[in-house]
């Protein structure tokens, strides 16, 4: 295990040391304070440990590393990984995981408006509650949602499932409740069990997907525009 | 001679100013479809322009250079102020982003391989990065948009600059659209979207707005690039002044500014002709703005929307640009609104050089087509090559004029060589009404 | 285009260390504001005593300035300097009269604030060297406002800096950009208001003024501008007894609450909050859009 302080050390000295990490290692960040952009850019199977709260972008563009943030996460936590998890210990804020395109991001706390906007195939695990205008725009992937829902869920939505066990504050334009698959089941099992998520049941979740009626302009969609 | 059928006793028909034909089909065009018209290509509405203004050759207080001989530079370096490696170039005119999706990939190949040839960069466009285009560009310039179709840390890594688009000037405030006629298989892929269908991209980024947020964007960019690539922040002409000092506080190396007449692949015609400035207003303020930051000539200034010329080149650098982007220009010198094309255009109801059907795939001249079989009809290497020429010949042009005025480089054009010839370029850029001394404005006349 | 901090005390235990905790949440902001700084600090006087906070005060003009105020007040005032800024303490009765004193004062010196318990400080700068120059570590208090600034559209000036205050014991700071904000203004210009700045959030200020001075509650006043302000918005607003934060329908600016038994703290970002006391064990939400919050001291 191979300590920063970013109390001694700077943001460049950081993410210079974590992108030339080799796979298989492990780090610990100490005092990262809040810090914005800490980790980011990670392009081998490696764990780190943020140990406390990270500001914007924490793990932004991940590849393939497991990301461990013992505490919040600021804006846009995951944005656009690739591939590797991140996980969240305490709560994100807003537009976590946007436009991510793979691998598993968790938050065991809540998630701020926007969670998985513009998501491309990342699977998001929320322990907890997401804010308004979550996968907004969402075009794959998977949204699980173990509390509630905030409004306008699934807003302009492609492809992403998103699974929600508690209450929805209100669906998006073009996003609709669907019956949940034996495919949709196994699919969220699969999530539960990776994200670590024993005191829940895919049979607790409804299901949301889209009503693909925004995918053509038309005339009678005009308000939805 | 008399006319003898000629009924002196009513009027001609006459057309209303107000309800002009055109205008009379675009309400009958609504009332039949319900939804407004989208349209590729820029505003084709009459707009001050660098044709209002003149430059002011040597001659007895000026000397000037001697054609061929005397040395006239036209290089230009971008991202010199945070980036470990800025971008040489050797002339200042480069390719603005357009995506592959919007063109096809001969077409993007073409630019690359144009570009390349005489020296300059090439951008992506919404839609990621294709390795045709990657290899065939010496210079490219990756787009970072709102959509984050395509989005990767390895492309981001592989390219030479990175543009955060804010806006375009054929669209301040709007995002892109792509119809679904060429969101074929593959550009389907590259954008993680359904095969087929009418794409509508965002018109702000995802996880950040505004200029506090866009500081931590740029820090996170650099962070995953080494601080390797020149940050390009892309704004649409509408507020230059402010757009242009905040993207500046926030940390860009370069701007660019995007004046209306930009083209665009696929956009509302009500907003192509009704929003932004164009691009002859929007430079002077721009150059305030990096003029009061004391970063002037620091953080570069790249200007779109409306280049053709040499001529327009020399007036954009004269104003305070370091450089220009074509967009619309290339795709001409690659074949669009080719003559030739004229019964190919006429059975999609329209003529050459009136051509603006860029958004439904159907291109005759196989440019901004997804269908294999028309984009086939662009060879991408003769293509290079009009690109080149073309992109030599807006190069030899503004030297011409920079040796007229006396410069050994064409950056050393400055606002004192131009005059405007009208009263609104005069207003809009400060430059002195030809044969004067004043500008609206400016007291004492 | 900025950054805020609020800090609510619950616990009076912790008002002495008001201004110093939040001189540290502050500092954190300096990167989302380094143009220009301002605070405001209330801690309530007595009843029928008030106090107000004049700018701009010069070697030159501080000697002038406080024998016309002791004459105006008849010597039962008190006038407490901090740097360019004077805190004038003073019985209420003397509250108009001491208005038009310094509207009429000249030489550059300015109305900051005026109530029961807000003192309210701004300067150009970087919001740390700013915080340093008014003493803010060193003041107590209930409650606390912090701004940290990144000029958009109107100038790097005192004016722009952040809080505004508009009425007794208001004030606001704002992070966004409002869209409608000149046609407002004109609206309350005819509705008798006035205003220093082309600044948005001043027209922010002025508008909940307006509201509450035509009666309404603060819930209420912010609850309509939701309706009457377009943009993009989030505020956090302070009245005698506490603060209120409203986020606008959009809300993608940043905002998060922090409540423990101790306090209430808002801020941009979580950094802020990363020297608080008991911050690990703190209740930390984001605000949802549209959705008034309210904390006071019951009066």
């Amino acid at each position: 295990m191979q300590i920063i302080d970013m109390n001694t050390t700077d943001l460049r000295a950081l993410n210079t040391a974590l992108q030339a990490g080799e796979a298989g290692s492990a780090w610990s960040v100490h005092n990262p304070a809040g810090r914005h952009a800490l980790a980011v850019g990670l392009m081998e199977d490696m764990t780190v440990t943020i140990d406390g709260h990270a500001g914007y972008y924490a793990a932004g563009m991940n590849q393939k590393a497991q990301v461990t943030i013992n505490g919040n996460a600021g804006q846009g936590v995951a944005e656009n990984m690739m591939s590797g998890a991140v996980h969240v210990k305490g709560n994100a804020s807003s537009s976590a995981g946007a436009t991510a395109q793979g691998g598993l991001l968790v938050i065991e706390g809540d998630a701020g408006a926007r969670c998985g906007i513009s998501m491309k195939g990342v699977d998001i695990v929320v322990r907890g509650s997401v804010g308004h205008m979550s996968a907004f725009m969402g075009q794959s992937g998977n949204l699980v949602v173990c509390g509630d829902a905030g409004e306008a869920l699934g807003d302009s939505l492609y492809e992403t499932r998103i699974f929600v066990r508690g209450t929805v504050k209100g669906l998006g334009a073009d996003c609709e409740e669907q019956p949940m698959t034996e495919q949709d089941r196994t699919i969220l099992a699969g999530l539960l069990e990776r994200a670590g998520v024993t005191d829940c049941t895919p049979a607790d979740f409804r299901r949301y997907g889209s009503a693909r009626t925004l995918y053509h302009f038309h005339v009678d969609n005009a308000s939805a525009y | 001679m008399t006319d003898h059928n000629h009924d002196f006793t009513k009027t001609e028909p006459r057309f209303s100013a107000t309800f002009d034909p055109f205008t009379i089909s675009q309400i009958q065009r609504a009332a039949a479809t319900g939804i407004y018209d989208i349209r590729g290509g820029g505003t084709k509405r009459k707009l001050p322009h660098f044709d209002d203004l003149l430059f002011l050759g040597a001659s007895v207080s000026r000397y000037p250079l001697e054609g061929y001989r005397e040395r006239c530079g036209t290089d230009v370096v971008l991202g010199t102020r945070f980036a470990k490696k800025p971008i040489h170039l050797k002339t200042p005119v480069t390719i603005a982003g357009m995506s592959f999706g919007a063109l096809s990939a001969q077409a993007k190949e073409a630019l690359g391989r144009g570009a390349s040839a005489v020296g300059t960069s090439t951008t992506t466009g919404d839609g990621g990065m294709t390795p045709e285009e990657r290899g065939h560009s010496s210079t490219l310039v990756y787009q970072y948009l709102p959509s984050r179709y395509g989005m990767n840390p390895d492309d981001l890594r592989r390219a030479d600059a990175i543009e955060v688009v804010i806006g375009q000037g054929a669209k301040p405030g709007g995002g892109g659209m792509l119809l679904g006629q060429k969101i074929s298989a593959r550009v389907a892929k590259m954008r993680d979207l359904p095969e087929g269908i009418d794409q509508r991209s965002a018109c702000r980024h995802p996880d950040w707005t505004g200029p506090d947020d866009l500081e931590i964007k740029i820090e996170e960019l650099r962070e995953i690039t080494n601080w390797e690539k020149p940050i390009y922040v892309k704004v649409g002409a509408s507020r230059p002044y402010y757009d242009i000092s905040l993207a500046v506080k926030a940390g860009a190396d370069v701007v660019v500014l995007d004046g209306m007449q930009g083209g665009t692949a696929a956009t509302q015609e009500v907003f192509i002709e009704h929003v932004g400035l164009p691009i002859l207003a929007a430079i002077r303020p721009a150059v305030q703005a990096l003029q009061d930051l004391g970063l002037h000539r620091k953080v570069q200034l790249i200007v779109s929307g409306g280049i053709r010329t040499g001529a327009d080149v020399a007036k954009a650098l004269a104003l305070g640009a370091d450089a220009v982007a074509i967009g619309t220009a290339a795709l001409i010198a690659l074949g669009d609104q080719n003559p030739e094309l004229a019964a190919e255009y006429a059975k999609l109801g329209s003529v050459p050089g009136a051509y603006d059907d860029w958004q439904d795939g159907r291109d005759p001249a196989g440019i901004t087509t997804q269908d294999p079989a028309l984009a086939a009809r662009l060879d991408p290497i003769m293509g290079g090559r009009r690109i080149a020429n073309y992109l030599s010949v807006l190069t030899m042009e503004a030297q011409t004029i920079a040796r007229a005025c006396g410069k050994s480089h064409v950056h050393n054009l400055e606002p004192e060589d131009l005059v405007a010839l009208t009263l609104e370029a005069a207003a809009m850029t400060r430059l002195p009404l030809a044969g004067t001394d004043w500008y609206p404005g400016k007291a004492g006349f | 285009m900025c950054g805020i901090v609020g800090l609510f005390l619950k616990n009076p235990a912790l008002q002495p260390e008001l201004g110093l905790l939040t001189s540290r949440m502050l500092r954190t902001m300096t990167e989302r504001g380094p143009d220009s700084a301002g605070f405001a600090v209330y801690n309530a006087l007595a009843a029928g005593q008030r106090k107000m906070t004049v700018r701009g005060i010069t070697p030159e003009t501080q000697g002038p300035f406080e024998a016309g105020f002791l004459e105006l007040v008849g010597g039962t005032g008190t006038l407490l300097q901090r740097h360019d800024h004077v805190v004038l303490t003073y019985a209420g009765v003397h509250e108009a009269a001491l208005r038009a004193y310094v509207r009429d004062f000249g030489a550059g010196i300015a109305f900051a604030a005026s109530g029961e318990g807000i003192e309210l400080y701004k300067g150009v700068g970087l919001p740390e060297h700013v915080a340093t120059r008014f003493g803010l570590e060193g003041m107590g208090g209930t409650h606390a406002i912090g701004h940290t600034r990144m000029a958009t559209e109107s100038a790097v000036t005192i004016a722009g800096a952040h809080p505004f205050s508009t009425g007794p014991d208001q004030c606001l700071v704002h992070n966004g950009s409002l869209s409608n904000h000149n046609t407002l203004r004109r609206q309350l210009v005819r509705e008798g208001l006035s205003f220093e700045t082309e600044n948005d959030s001043e027209v922010a200020a002025g508008y909940l003024s307006w509201r509450l001075s035509r009666g309404e509650k603060l819930d209420e006043a912010l609850k309509a501008s939701i309706d009457d302000l377009d943009g993009f918005y989030t505020f956090v607003v302070g009245t005698r007894d506490g603060f209120a934060v409203l986020r606008d329908p959009v809300a993608c600016k940043p905002a998060v609450l922090a409540e423990t038994d101790d306090y209430v703290a808002f801020a941009s970002e979580y950094r802020a909050f990363a020297e608080l006391p008991g911050i690990a064990n703190a209740q930390v939400f984001e605000p949802e859009p549209q959705r008034v919050y309210h904390w006071d001291h019951a009066a």
